[in-house]
């Protein structure tokens, strides 16, 4: 199963458990396993944090997740049990512009309830109160005392650093070439700087698990698209600044500005690996609508960057986290496309599976990729999940 | 036929305002040549030129360093009468039919989202004025965007009166609106000279051309300075910019031959604008920001656009003529050149080749590469690090080669501030958006126009390599500040707003993800929930 290396005379160390993909649920679990005294390596085709992790809204309120007390247990303690800021903020607010609106948002503030996170309906005054600039037809909102936000760029920087404060070792752009196995394990991973032999292999890599997962002849369901925000210059600083509505999500930023996305995803051909360069679309003047629309009293504020960056979607738009039968020493970790505020709690997840074999702190079964086994072959074209080019439209 | 995803991107392409076959961005000296020869050639031409820029813009130093010298009192008929009396080309493109769009800036260019690379499609570019946005499609689009200042920061360099020789340029020569009356030149090469001459014959009082160099007082171009009575600060430096609400002095040092300052060798010099002239950038930034292939030349100032013999881009119907192609060169007959070749690929034709098309621009002295790295060199030796490098976000040169987080990022207790740029060099090669991210440096509202160049220098002076080494910090849409409220669409297909959603749309992804659902596979045709998508 060596047939792809490339290297064989210069072999580095390897390591323990060995994680490719620098993203945020990678090195969240690398700098879990390395804190637990763990040998742990995490490989990187680029830098740390290049692609959706490191841009992102930012959010950390997933209330539908089975990790969602871990993730609000965790977040409140981050800056400390790191040591490097994420610019974590409590609380997030939804805006309702009506009554739909109001009712989409109380179905998933119902799941947080459910497990104990307080909320408290707002008017339109006492919104207006926290959110001096938002619409004056606002039919009121919610405060979720649970969630918040914080920099995604910084918390991956922040996960990388103590990983190897710890101990843990970082080799970036470093690309995986091969996976070896033998007797129904995998023993190396072979890179285009070397093979590093390991003990466990942790799948992260974003968009391109499923690739790598097929290296091993397990298939991982993923679809990648990608998504974009704005950025607009610093306004004046709300008291809580994840505030989502009119179709949109994001958060203010410690330093005022407005980081916005929504709207329509562009599904990548399933061949496009690794993605294209990314690129921002006509979509940014229909965020601006939204926003301005949402913020009439700071419509002035100049938009002076967008974000464009890949994401992979299971056919559930659910993670897949779980340790493999075959190989038994494989941990896949995708997170479907909402990955990045359950990191500090999916990263605790993936160290358990991949020293433990099982996690402790939530169930897990229902994320586990054999869930998938019945899974039509053109799931995909079925339900869309393509560029109108794969269709068959243009030929 | 598959189902489509209706949440998806497909199909909601915008329908464009209007529809040319070519357009030119940039009605500077190569831009009107390429436009003008297009008409002339028969072929219909839009040519959109940002200038004149409100007074707002310009207050944020966009797109050149004006450093806050232009007259407010200038209404825009006068800045458009200006523009006009500026170059008598213009008149001539009106007279040729040419759609003349002036203050009208290039904010994006989109390739179809769904382009196949086979077929040509045409090219959607977002403009907008200062009141509205809108999207024009062409077939074929020439980029002569020009150039932009190159900055380098001094203590006190982001006080009015500070600003570059582009800006300068602009508000002296093309729209008698500058507000300084006693320059001081920083560089004495051929745009220091420019400047010079110009400020003369305006009448303005010239209180001296500074540089770094030690022998260009028998230059060309030292000797020009001084037929024009300009005090010549050969091998000095400044050391900073005082005044309190605005500048009116600047402190030099002599420096010694290892480039250090003399003790005792200050001097104050009287001025009230202090006008870097140490060289040009390529304004590539809608060329990057199209994905457009670029290579790093010193020789042209910098990053410049990767060009065939017919100064196309490797984007298929996108060229670049002009200073965003390189400095240098003659940029008329370039700009005439390219409207042939271009103009014969629209008809159909094999591409022209013409070799000379090929030849690269000449060297120019002006191209700052090299000097902004000795003069940063030098600056450092001078001020040190504790000197701001982007005015927008507040970031030092210390900030930045510490990798500092912004002073009002709280820092956690358990911090361990083991962490700076040589550490980060350890764990691979220096990127200049990655210590962007985590400085902050170059995220204003300036979009980085001002500390680009000099942040890269600092970071290859920091990992000692070559100038070109540290990847390009990426350009991203919307290359202009624009109002939410102007970039805002101002209508959208029905399939984008019916089928709106803040996040994919897939019904079972917001559901308790302990409660097992089957797979969705038949959520392609499925509307938004209420409330999800308006």
């Amino acid at each position: 199963m060596t047939a792809l290396l490339t290297n064989e005379g210069a072999v580095p160390a390897g390591a323990s458990v060995i994680i490719v993909g620098g993203g945020v649920t990678g090195l969240s679990a690398g700098w879990w396993l390395a804190r637990s005294g763990i040998d742990v390596l995490v490989l990187e085709k680029g830098i740390v944090g290049w692609e959706a992790s490191g841009r992102n809204g930012g959010s950390t309120a997933h209330p539908f997740s089975p990790l969602f007390k871990v993730e609000q247990q965790l977040w409140p303690q981050m800056d400390e049990l790191l040591g490097y800021p994420t610019e974590y903020q409590a609380h997030r607010l939804r805006v309702a512009l009506n009554e739909a609106q109001m009712a989409h948002y109380m179905r998933i503030i119902a799941l947080a309830e459910r497990q104990g996170a307080a909320w408290e309906p707002l008017d339109a005054h006492q919104l207006k109160e926290l959110v001096p600039f938002v619409t004056d037809a606002n039919l009121g909102g919610v405060l979720c005392r649970y969630g918040g936000h914080a920099n995604p760029q910084r918390t991956v920087q922040a996960f990388a650093w103590a990983m190897q404060d710890s101990g843990g070792r970082l080799l970036q752009h470093t690309t995986v070439r091969g996976i070896s196995t033998t007797g129904g394990r995998v023993t190396a991973v072979i890179t285009d700087r070397g093979v590093f032999n390991c003990d466990v292999l942790v799948l992260a890599a974003g968009p391109q698990t499923g690739e790598l997962a097929a290296l091993i002849d397990v298939n991982v369901p993923l679809a990648s698209a990608r998504v974009e925000m704005i950025v607009t210059e610093p306004v004046a600083r709300l008291k809580y600044g994840g505030v989502d509505g009119n179709g949109i999500y994001g958060r203010q930023t410690l330093r005022g500005n407005l980081a916005y996305g929504g709207g329509p995803h562009e599904w990548l051909c399933p061949d496009e690996m690794p993605p294209p360069q990314r690129r921002s679309t006509f979509v940014m003047r229909s965020l601006a609508k939204r926003l301005a629309e949402m913020f009439p009293h700071v419509a002035q504020a100049r938009v002076i960057r967008s974000w464009a960056g890949f994401v992979e979607n299971t056919p559930d738009g659910r993670p897949v986290l779980c340790r493999l039968s075959d190989p038994n020493n494989v941990v896949i970790a995708t997170m479907s496309s909402v990955g990045f505020g359950l990191s500090p709690a999916s990263g605790r997840a993936v160290m358990e599976l991949a020293r433990d074999g099982v996690c402790s702190c939530a169930d897990l079964s229902p994320l586990h990729l054999n869930r998938f086994a019945a899974l039509p072959r053109d799931w995909r074209t079925r339900m869309g999940w393509l560029p109108d080019s794969q269709r068959g439209i243009n030929g | 036929m598959s189902p489509r995803d209706l949440a998806s991107i497909e199909g909601k392409a915008p329908v464009p305002s209007a529809h040319v076959p070519v357009m030119v961005i940039g009605a500077g000296a190569a831009g009107l040549s390429a436009a003008i020869e297009t008409a002339q050639l028969g072929i219909a031409v839009m040519l959109v030129e940002e200038q004149p820029v409100s007074t707002g813009t310009m207050g944020l130093d966009v797109p050149l360093f004006f450093g806050q010298r232009m007259a407010a009192s200038r209404s825009n008929a006068h800045m458009m009468q200006q523009i006009l009396e500026s170059d008598p080309r213009i008149a001539e493109a009106y007279e040729l039919g040419i759609d003349v769009q002036l203050g009208v800036c290039a904010w994006a260019v989109f390739a179809n989202p769904a382009a196949d690379a086979a077929t040509a499609v045409p090219l959607l570019v977002g403009l907008a004025d200062d009141h509205r946005s809108w999207f024009v499609s062409c077939d074929r689009l020439i980029v002569a965007a020009g150039a932009r200042d190159l900055c380098l920061g001094f203590p006190g360099w982001e006080k009015p009166g500070v600003l570059g020789v582009q800006g300068a340029l602009q508000l002296i020569e093309r729209y008698d609106a500058f507000t300084g009356s006693k320059l001081l030149v920083l560089g004495a090469g051929a745009l220091g000279v420019r400047v010079a001459e110009r400020a003369a014959a305006k009448g303005l009082s010239l209180a001296g051309v500074v540089d770094i160099d030690t022998a260009f007082a028998g230059t060309e171009h030292g000797r020009r300075f001084q037929e024009l009575g300009v005090p010549l600060y050969a091998g000095h430096i400044i050391q900073e910019a005082r005044g309190t609400t605005e500048v009116n002095s600047a402190v030099l040092a002599a420096l010694d031959a290892a480039g250090r300052p003399i003790d005792g060798s200050q001097k104050t010099v009287a001025c009230d604008s202090i006008v870097l002239a140490i060289g040009a950038v390529p304004n590539i930034e809608l060329l990057d920001s199209l994905n457009c292939q670029l290579e790093f030349a010193a020789a042209k100032g910098g990053w410049v656009p990767r060009l065939d013999a017919n100064r196309t881009t490797s984007v298929k119907a996108v060229y670049a003529v002009g200073d965003c192609a390189g400095l240098g060169g003659d940029a008329v007959d370039e700009g005439k050149r390219v409207a042939r070749a271009m103009v014969a690929s629209l008809e159909g034709g094999a591409a022209v080749s013409e070799p000379e098309l090929m030849a690269p621009p000449s060297v120019t002295e002006d191209s700052g590469v090299a000097r902004l790295r000795a003069w940063m060199r030098a600056q450092i030796q001078v001020s040190g690090l504790d000197v701001l490098v982007c005015q927008c976000e507040e970031v030092t040169r210390r900030e930045i080669v510490e990798l500092r987080a912004p002073r009002y990022v709280p820092s956690p207790k358990s911090s361990k501030c083991a962490r700076d740029l040589h550490t980060l060099a350890a764990d691979g090669p220096l990127n200049q958006d990655q210590v962007k991210r985590l400085t902050r440096a170059g995220m204003g509202p300036c979009q980085g126009r001002r500390c680009r160049e000099q942040v890269q220098a600092l970071l290859e002076q920091v990992a000692d390599c070559a100038p070109g080494a540290v990847p390009l910090a990426r350009y991203r849409p919307p290359v202009r500040p624009l109002p939410l409220n102007i970039l805002a669409a101002d209508s959208e297909p029905a399939l984008l707003r019916d089928h709106w959603v803040a996040w994919f749309n897939i019904s079972t992804q917001w559901l308790a993800h302990w409660e097992p659902k089957p797979v969705p596979l038949a959520d392609a045709g499925r509307a938004p929930q209420p409330g999800e998508g308006e």
